[in-house]
């Protein structure tokens, strides 16, 4: 495809070139598409094979599941590939002038349907806590909330947000370096790559493939595989800013790289195993003791940092300008928030280990750069909302900018919460409370998941050339059901979390523990069924999110065709 | 000397007097003469070339 595409550009843009060398050209370019096809047909029949042998052989439930979707994946593409291998493809000429945003399309999809089945699992295990015979008898050892609760976390954080954020750096990137996307098809293998890794992590909780490190659960293989599409993605994204047309590389782009390689090193050294055996989904770690959960937490923590920060930063500072239609409110401020996060993100891991085997000094030192971090957290928060200044009006029309606003108000929020936790002595109450549920949701619902929910509605009229969004009243019933929705989450958890804190360091006059746990499970009750409310609002409004984009596409008034073939003004 | 003593002494003294240096290098770079003009360009990067690549090499008008 993509070498048919460049054969076309050349033959386009080269009219003096001689018909026998044209000629020479096409029939070079053919020959090397069928020889690069036999091994792609090749190794799919390997990989096939592979997987048939490790069916036959598995050592457990979730690697036989697994070996077999691979087998069906795999198996499927090589009787593709073969069916189309000798065809000629028709040439698509100029595809050089044009975006590549089929995939992003696919990424906005992506995003809306797992952030749906991400947020059922959310609230449906928020149930389960509270009305523990959702655990059902007939499920055990599949659907109990130990089972589900990665399922939950991995499904809105790398399903939801990983598909948002490979949909908007696919976009942003392109917009901003004025070029297509490098790599041609490359960029479909990181999609269906990146959904099969999704795939594969999500049974694999369910079947009990985990190696219960928090975040990265997925088991050996599929550690693999994420890396192998983790790079093919480095490689799009940095081939495209490599040739770009504007001159400066702009700072979305710098917030997604960051993102993308930070990613890459943590999901690396985090996820050194040996595997026990290749039939089998168990391996061991290669950390010892102490020094796997300081990389586990040097890992889990630049998880938030990088993924749910620098990447969902990316967004802010290109979809609250266009929203706003006026520029950043300071692009030096960025550059110095960025690198200024950059520097101090990456250090404050060891504040989840305070009263552990780790070292005084190391927790130490991860509380005082959680401190320092709220500086150029506000510094990002300061930026999104200034960004505004002169254009606050649009907030009383416009529910995009209501819902992106609002996302940079969590966020301000949330990092101003985080590094308070982060103290030792703040910690001592919260640590393994609800505090700190609630801390993460009032970071993920309302900054992840709103400013996400701001730009699906930006993209979607855009991608499918939509006039304008279906309903902006049912973008403002999503606003405030999501809203209340993360206020009755948030406040339920805060007093829960608090309570439960005080509940097991009271002591009686002797000096003996006046509460069991059972205690503070049975005082937790309300709270934990007001938080479930909360969670079914917060779906609720996803799911009218998903209606309203779905109408767009289909009934919103298409864009006028002189508009899109118009060229932008210079 | 022990590895560990060894990467120890050199993060806090050497390593750290290096990036702290690179951070102040990068704040005084974004506020060095001619920066503002500079990046209220950069800034307007969004509003360019939503619809379609840039077709000459230099993007800017």
């Amino acid at each position: 495809m993509q070498i048919k595409a460049a054969t076309g550009c050349l033959l386009h843009e080269g009219p003096s070139l001689k018909t026998p060398l044209r000629f020479k050209i096409r029939a070079g370019m053919a020959k090397g598409r069928k020889m690069s096809n036999y091994i792609k047909l090749i190794a799919l029949g390997l990989v096939t094979l592979f997987a048939m042998i490790g069916t036959n052989y598995a050592r457990d439930l979730a690697y036989q599941v697994h070996a077999v979707i691979v087998m069906i994946v795999a198996g499927g593409l090589f009787l593709y590939t073969l069916r189309h291998t000798d065809e000629p493809k028709k040439a698509v000429a100029g595809v050089e002038n044009e975006y590549f945003d089929s995939v992003v399309r696919a990424g906005a999809i992506a995003t809306a349907f797992w952030g749906v089945v991400g947020f059922l699992a959310g609230t449906f295990i928020a149930f389960q806590l509270a009305f523990p015979v959702l655990n059902f008898d007939w499920a055990q050892g599949f659907t109990n909330f130990g089972r589900l609760r990665p399922l939950h976390t991995s499904a809105v954080i790398f399903a939801f947000g990983g598909n948002a954020l490979l949909a908007t750096s696919f976009y942003v990137v392109q917009r901003t370096s004025a070029a297509r996307l490098w790599g041609g098809n490359l960029a479909w293998f990181v999609f269906w790559g990146y959904q099969l890794f999704i795939v594969l992590a999500a049974t694999g909780y369910l079947l009990g493939g985990t190696q219960s490190k928090e975040y990265a659960e997925p088991e050996w293989y599929v550690d693999l595989w994420l890396t192998i599409v983790w790079v093919a993605y480095l490689a799009v994204f940095l081939g495209t800013v490599i040739k770009r047309k504007e001159p400066h590389i702009y700072v979305a782009n710098w917030f997604y790289l960051a993102f993308i390689v930070t990613v890459a090193m943590l999901h690396v050294v985090n996820n050194l195993t040996i595997p026990v055996s290749i039939w089998g989904s168990k391996s061991v770690i290669v950390w010892p003791g102490v020094q796997d959960a300081m990389v586990q937490w040097w890992y889990g923590h630049n998880a938030v940092g990088f993924f749910l920060t620098a990447g969902f930063l990316g967004m802010m500072y290109y979809f609250i300008p266009k929203q706003a239609e006026r520029p950043v409110f300071s692009y030096k401020l960025s550059i110095i928030h960025f690198w200024a996060l950059i520097f101090l993100y990456i250090w404050a891991g060891p504040h989840h280990l305070h009263y552990t085997a780790l070292p005084d000094w190391a927790s130490t030192l991860g509380m005082v750069f959680s401190v320092i971090l709220w500086m150029p957290s506000w510094g990002g928060m300061i930026n999104g909302l200034m960004t505004l200044s002169g254009a606050w009006d649009k907030l009383r029309t416009d529910p995009v900018i209501r819902m992106m606003v609002i996302s940079v108000g969590f966020y301000g929020m949330s990092t101003f919460e985080g590094p308070m936790m982060s103290i030792r002595a703040v910690n001592s109450l919260s640590h393994y409370t609800d505090w700190t549920i609630g801390h993460v949701h009032s970071g993920a619902l309302g900054w992840n998941g709103m400013i996400t929910f701001g730009a699906l509605y930006y993209l979607v009229p855009v991608l499918w050339k939509r006039e304008r969004l279906y309903s902006l009243s049912l973008v403002s019933w999503h606003f405030w059901l999501a809203t209340i929705g993360i206020v009755l989450y948030a406040a339920s958890m805060w007093v829960t979390g608090i309570m439960e804190g005080l509940m097991w360091r009271e002591v009686d006059a002797n000096g003996f523990l006046v509460n069991s746990f059972a205690d503070t499970v049975a005082a937790k009750f309300p709270m934990y069924v007001v938080r479930g409310l909360g969670g079914v609002m917060f779906l609720a409004g996803s799911i009218i999110m998903c209606y309203n984009l779905w109408m767009t596409v289909r009934r919103a008034p298409a864009k006028e065709a002189s508009l899109s073939v118009q060229v932008p003004a210079e | 000397m022990e590895l560990y003593t060894l990467l120890r002494e050199f993060a806090d003294s050497w390593m750290l007097l290096f990036l702290f240096t690179v951070f102040v290098g990068i704040i005084v770079w974004a506020f060095r003469p001619g920066s503002t003009k500079a990046y209220e360009d950069t800034a307007n990067i969004p509003f360019r070339h939503a619809d379609k690549p840039a077709a000459t090499k230099e993007a800017r008008p």
